[in-house]
């Protein structure tokens, strides 16, 4: 075949693809900017005529869009910096220090990675709330809305995952200067901190995105612990706004839409850790 | 000698100590945070609690046992199974032939990746909203079909097609993510092996069957494992699309367990459906890791 004819093909194929991938943004995009009086089913128009932004500016006035984003985005910083910490205190032990009970706090951080969230779900909701750390708790907590947000961020926090990755990019580092920094009077954590962790920062980076994607898409925890509009999540912001405005689609995708923003701007920027992220969290560290 | 050699292999206590002021922060989260509920999750799989939400009688196996013959639940595990047999093959079939076509240097290839990668990104909520729009009685998908000439179908509310309709959201979702795994490990192949085959004579299509697709069987076996542990936790895309219907046809194991918890308040019988659930994928990743370390070995 020559050369022309395979490149038109493979772009062929590409532009199917990309079509695949995008449509169902693009169609939600569309309707969102469909003004009220056009038929949204009207499909003939695939793009509106007179686009508009009335729908984004209803749904914004309606809904607490802006509360659901700030409740997921503090649910993700405080699950992305609560995982790093303790994906760090026990990945560079496992990594580097000869204790014992090794094998076992291996298993234990196995163990955690196979067993499925969904089996201690309900024990671990009744403990979330003896602890306070959901809106259920009656009157107004003293910390809310800090409390719950740490109650939505310790199940994505708390993750052998993180804990068995970090000890793997460390485990692919060379000891000399660790060794040369305990010899000169470091302290196991200042080496940690002043040694280890500059070295290990793309490790860091990609753990940090894998966790924000977790918690920037978990539904099943939020909709179980949190019952006020106030501290809900996009994820369940977004179901209970389709529940509410189920006839008229073009709100319901302008917040859908305003729901993505973020994430997507995130991706634009730092794509090269999102895609990495599983590269090194794939077969073999 | 034996004696004195095993002691002087033994950790010292100090460096014992400093190991553990590392891991008391990590291993005490999750001793509190999912050891202790997984082990109340056991017992309480043990308990009745048709009676009293508060003072739950013991009952033994008797949650198992019942589990076992309800409909409902052999249902959602059946269904379960019906999701494995549509997403597992295709989400390995899809990405490895979607990353051995994107596996060469074109110009704007990078870019055609990045763009599939849109749906991994975006969340499960956003994503299974904006099927249910596509699959709507008069949405696009029924409007295109009705342009050349096709009846519409029931996408979401006919029990024989909608879990179908579902199986293709989650492939369509996750079928980049595994892409971008093989295309990593693709990458990692070693280019001399190639032309080592095409100078000892070997067709492009005797490359591909016979050196670039056993590089991949590793990876293509832990794809395997990754998607089926992901069918068997499916809970968000049927809350979305369907909410476990038409006629429980899309009540998946997970989903049960759900309904059984937050719907019917039958906390012992869904504690019971999460261990069984819990067994099962146990079984799978000590399978794969025994899969993968036998790997290693070779």
């Amino acid at each position: 075949m020559p050369k022309a004819a395979k490149s038109i093909i493979f772009w062929c194929i590409a532009a199917l693809l990309v079509i695949a991938a995008v449509g169902p943004f693009v169609w939600l995009l569309a309707t969102a900017l469909k003004p009220q009086g056009d038929n949204i089913f009207d499909t003939a128009a695939l793009w509106p005529a007179h686009p508009t932004l009335e729908n984004f500016a209803e749904v914004w006035q309606k809904v607490p869009l802006g509360q659901y984003l700030i409740n997921s985005v503090a649910v993700s910083i405080l699950a992305i910096g609560l995982n790093l910490a303790i994906s760090v205190l026990a990945g560079y032990p496992l990594a580097r220090m000869r204790f014992t009970g090794k094998p076992i706090v291996f298993g234990i951080v196995l163990a955690s990675m196979m067993i499925p969230f969904q089996v201690i779900l309900i024990p671990l909701y009744q403990l979330m709330l003896k602890l306070g750390l959901t809106d259920y708790t009656g009157g107004q907590s003293l910390f809310s809305p800090f409390n719950i947000w740490v109650g939505l961020a310790i199940p994505v926090a708390v993750s052998g995952f993180g804990m068995l990755f970090i000890r793997q990019s460390l485990a692919g580092l060379p000891k000399a200067l660790e060794e040369a920094a305990l010899l000169d009077g470091c302290t196991p954590l200042q080496t940690l901190w002043y040694i280890i962790l500059p070295l290990i920062q793309p490790a860091l980076a990609t753990l940090a995105i894998f966790t924000l994607m977790a918690s920037w898409g978990e539904f099943l925890w939020p909709s179980i612990t949190v019952s006020q509009p106030q501290h809900y999540t996009l994820p369940v912001g977004l179901v209970a706004l389709q529940s509410a405005f189920s006839s008229n689609w073009r709100v319901v995708a302008a917040g859908t839409i305003i729901s993505m923003v973020p994430m997507l701007v995130l991706f634009l920027l730092f794509q090269r850790f999102f895609i990495r992220g599983l590269n090194d969290g794939g077969v073999k560290g | 000698m034996a004696t004195l050699s095993k002691s002087s292999s033994k950790p010292k206590s100090s460096a014992n100590k400093i190991a553990w002021l590392f891991l008391a922060l990590p291993i005490g989260c999750l001793a509190v945070f999912f050891f202790g509920p997984l082990l109340a999750a056991g017992w309480m799989s043990l308990l009745d609690y048709s009676q009293s939400l508060e003072k739950p009688t013991f009952l033994g196996l008797g949650n198992y046992t019942r589990l076992l013959q309800t409909p409902a639940f052999l249902q959602a595990v059946w269904q379960t199974g019906l999701f494995w047999l549509a997403i597992v093959p295709a989400m390995v079939v899809l990405p490895l032939a979607l990353a051995l076509f994107l596996n060469r240097a074109v110009f704007g290839v990078g870019a055609i990746r990045t763009v599939l990668y849109l749906p991994v990104v975006t969340s499960l909520v956003v994503v299974g909203l904006a099927w249910k729009w596509l699959y709507a009685k008069d949405g696009l998908i029924n409007a295109g079909l009705a342009t050349v000439g096709l009846p519409s179908v029931d996408w979401l509310t006919d029990p024989n097609i909608a879990w179908l309709a579902i199986s293709l959201v989650v492939i369509w979702k996750g079928a980049a993510y595994y892409m971008m795994m093989i295309l990593a490990h693709l990458q990692s192949l070693n280019s001399e092996l190639l032309q080592a085959a095409e100078l000892d004579g070997a067709s492009p299509w005797q490359r591909h069957w016979h050196v670039t697709i056993p590089h991949l069987a590793p990876m293509v076996a832990f794809v395997m494992v990754m998607s089926t542990i992901g069918t068997l936790k499916m809970f968000t895309e049927i809350y979305v699309l369907t909410g476990g219907g038409p006629l429980g046809s899309t009540q998946t194991w997970v989903y049960y367990l759900y309904e059984a918890a937050f719907g019917h308040l039958e906390l012992g019988l869904a504690c019971a459906a999460g261990i069984l659930l819990m067994w099962v994928l146990v079984a799978i990743s000590w399978g794969q890791l025994r899969l993968l370390g036998e790997a290693d070995h070779a």
